[in-house]
């Protein structure tokens, strides 16, 4: 089971962060999670929010460019090593990683990892596999 | 299939004899009127006499935007103000506007100009024309209402701009000719596209044009998302307007409506006349025009002539693509290169809008360039790795296109500055000193 992310084009403009994450925030859309890859003129915007569907049309209605892909998220043991076992079943497997963020919740002493992987499907079998649960939308609403 | 077939049909002997009288009459109208031009032939000792034969417009001192300036606002006017019926006016982005008057029988020419290209066509009468140029001081949206006035074809004023109103016009009128900027068209194919608005619930058949230079990558964009043939329309509002020339179904040159303008082309660096076939700038002059006659005015616009009788029948002189203007031309790095390369190269990108802007600085004593492009749903990613993909394939496709290394920018849809809905592609800000 994967999670769906929403991605967003920002420039590197004063204000252009903020004005997406208003723009969410005035349909009610909860953020659970965000993380920024950027680059001196611009920067993607990732996050993972209660309603992808209203992010989006909200979002495209006030012209950002908008992408919904999967994402894997995984709950880790807040402690060492916690994230290394994790990486090392992809390591031997040799599925290389894209991009990873984590954030917690209050409600759980684990720390919350979204991981984005060259082969989802090959990722996805390497987890089952090794018996690392996967976490659901169900999973992260209870969060 | 001709709106005026005498005129677009007749034969070499017809047409030069008929452009002959024409331009005797035009010359003399000027020099008797217009002070401009009685000062500008009696330093050179030119007297309308001496205009004997078509080769002796050679012998006319060439008019220039600057001197239309100058003249700024009527001061170029062959006839009493009272017979001025309208104005328009192109954007001063540089100094104060240039000014064109007309007198009611200048804007009949216009319209009878602008008919011409919409039966080229292949407009009729009964057909639906959604005039998506701007209505005011610029020529695109008033020009494109005479002739639809004249043809008796129903004209929708929409004007530039409102883009959910385009759409549902499309839709509920199912107008058939689309007439508006080469990049405004591109948007409203876009457009379509997103709103999901499926080609069948369109109508449209015909697209009109022009006012802006566009590459032939651009046309297959608009004529696949709004499933229509275009038409490159071609003028300038120190001559007329739009439909001075205008292409026909043929899309191999734009038929020069030349019983009303006379071209020529020159080497824009010695002024000399080159011939048909040669690549240089357009030199237009006014036949038939009352209010504002003008003699040789340079255009700047790069261009060739062909001579030869079109496939459609017409026997007007075509002028072909418009490659660039003799000042948008950049000299960057020692290289020269026009905006419209840069078009060329962009929208051999998958995914990549025709939206960019060209930035050239000298921050010590190199050129530098950023080519920004507005970036699109189609090539947005997640992964930062697959935006400095595309990035770089941008770059080097503008390399292969213009031998430029230049740094590419995405940026956000509808950031990029335009003015007057056209699109502002260059700012140069090196100093010369
Ligand atoms: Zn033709």
């Amino acid at each position: 089971m994967t999670v769906k992310q929403i991605s967003i084009f920002v420039e590197n403009k004063e204000g252009r962060i903020k004005k997406a994450i208003d723009t969410l925030a005035k349909e009610n859309i909860n953020i659970r999670a965000l993380s920024i890859a950027d680059t001196t003129k611009y920067g993607i915007l990732r996050l993972i929010v209660s309603d992808n569907e209203k992010a989006i049309e909200a979002l495209e209605n006030d012209g950002f460019i908008v992408k919904e892909n999967e994402v894997i998220l995984l709950s880790v043991p807040d402690e060492p090593n916690g994230l290394n076992s994790t990486l090392a079943v992809f390591d031997e497997t040799g599925i290389n990683l894209e991009y990873l963020y984590a954030f917690v919740s209050s409600k759980t002493d684990k720390a919350i990892v979204v991981m984005r992987l060259e082969n989802m499907e090959k990722a996805i079998n390497a987890l089952n596999k090794n018996n690392i649960k996967i976490l659901d939308t169900q999973d992260i609403k209870d969060l | 299939m001709f709106w005026n077939e005498k005129a677009e049909c007749m034969n070499k002997e017809e047409k030069e004899k008929i452009q002959l009288e024409r331009l005797q009459k035009t010359v003399k109208l000027a020099y008797e009127n217009v002070e401009f031009y009685k000062k500008r032939f009696d330093e050179i000792g030119l007297k309308p006499e001496d205009i004997k034969t078509l080769k002796d417009i050679e012998k006319i001192p060439f008019t220039t935007k600057s001197d239309l300036r100058e003249a700024y606002p009527l001061g170029l006017l062959a006839v009493p103000r009272e017979e001025i019926v309208e104005v328009h006016a192109s954007s001063g982005t540089t100094g104060k506007p240039t000014v064109t008057a007309y007198t009611q029988n200048d804007l009949d020419i216009w319209g009878e100009c602008i008919a011409r290209g919409l039966k080229m066509a292949g407009a009729k009468k009964e057909y639906i024309i959604q005039n998506a140029y701007g209505y005011g001081l610029f020529t695109g949206g008033f020009g494109i209402h005479h002739g639809g006035n004249r043809m008796g074809a129903i004209t929708i004023p929409i004007s530039a701009g409102n883009t959910q109103r385009q759409l549902d016009t499309m839709v509920d009128f199912q107008s058939e000719i689309l007439t508006c900027t080469p990049s405004y068209a591109a948007y409203l194919g876009e457009s379509r596209e997103k709103a999901g608005i499926p080609l069948e619930d369109i109508n449209l058949k015909i697209g009109i044009h022009g006012a802006e230079m566009w590459t032939s990558e651009l046309r297959n964009r608009i004529e696949t998302s709004l499933g229509i043939k275009t038409h490159n329309i071609y003028g300038l509002t120190e001559v007329m307007g739009p439909g001075v020339a205008q292409e026909c179904k043929q899309q191999n040159g734009m038929h020069i409506q030349d019983d009303h303008f006379y071209p020529e082309i020159i080497d824009s660096e010695t002024g000399e006349t080159l011939d048909y076939g040669e690549n240089g700038e357009l030199v237009l002059t006014s036949l038939t025009k009352t209010g504002m006659p003008i003699l040789r005015f340079r255009t700047k616009d790069l261009t060739s002539l062909i001579g030869e009788k079109c496939e459609c029948g017409r026997t007007t002189v075509r002028m072909t693509r418009i490659t660039g203007r003799s000042d948008d031309m950049l000299k960057i790095k020692g290289v020269m290169v026009f905006p419209s390369q840069i078009e060329k190269a962009l929208l051999k990108v998958h995914g990549v809008t025709p939206n960019y802007l060209i930035h050239v600085t000298r921050p010590d004593i190199l050129d530098e360039v950023e080519v920004k492009v507005e970036a699109s749903k189609e090539l947005f990613s997640d992964e930062m790795k697959e935006m400095e993909r595309v990035e770089k394939q941008i770059q080097s496709s503008i390399r292969s296109e213009t031998g430029l290394r230049v740094d590419v920018t995405l940026c956000e849809p509808e950031s990029l500055p335009r003015s007057e809905g056209k699109a502002v592609r260059v700012i140069d800000e090196r100093e010369f000193e």
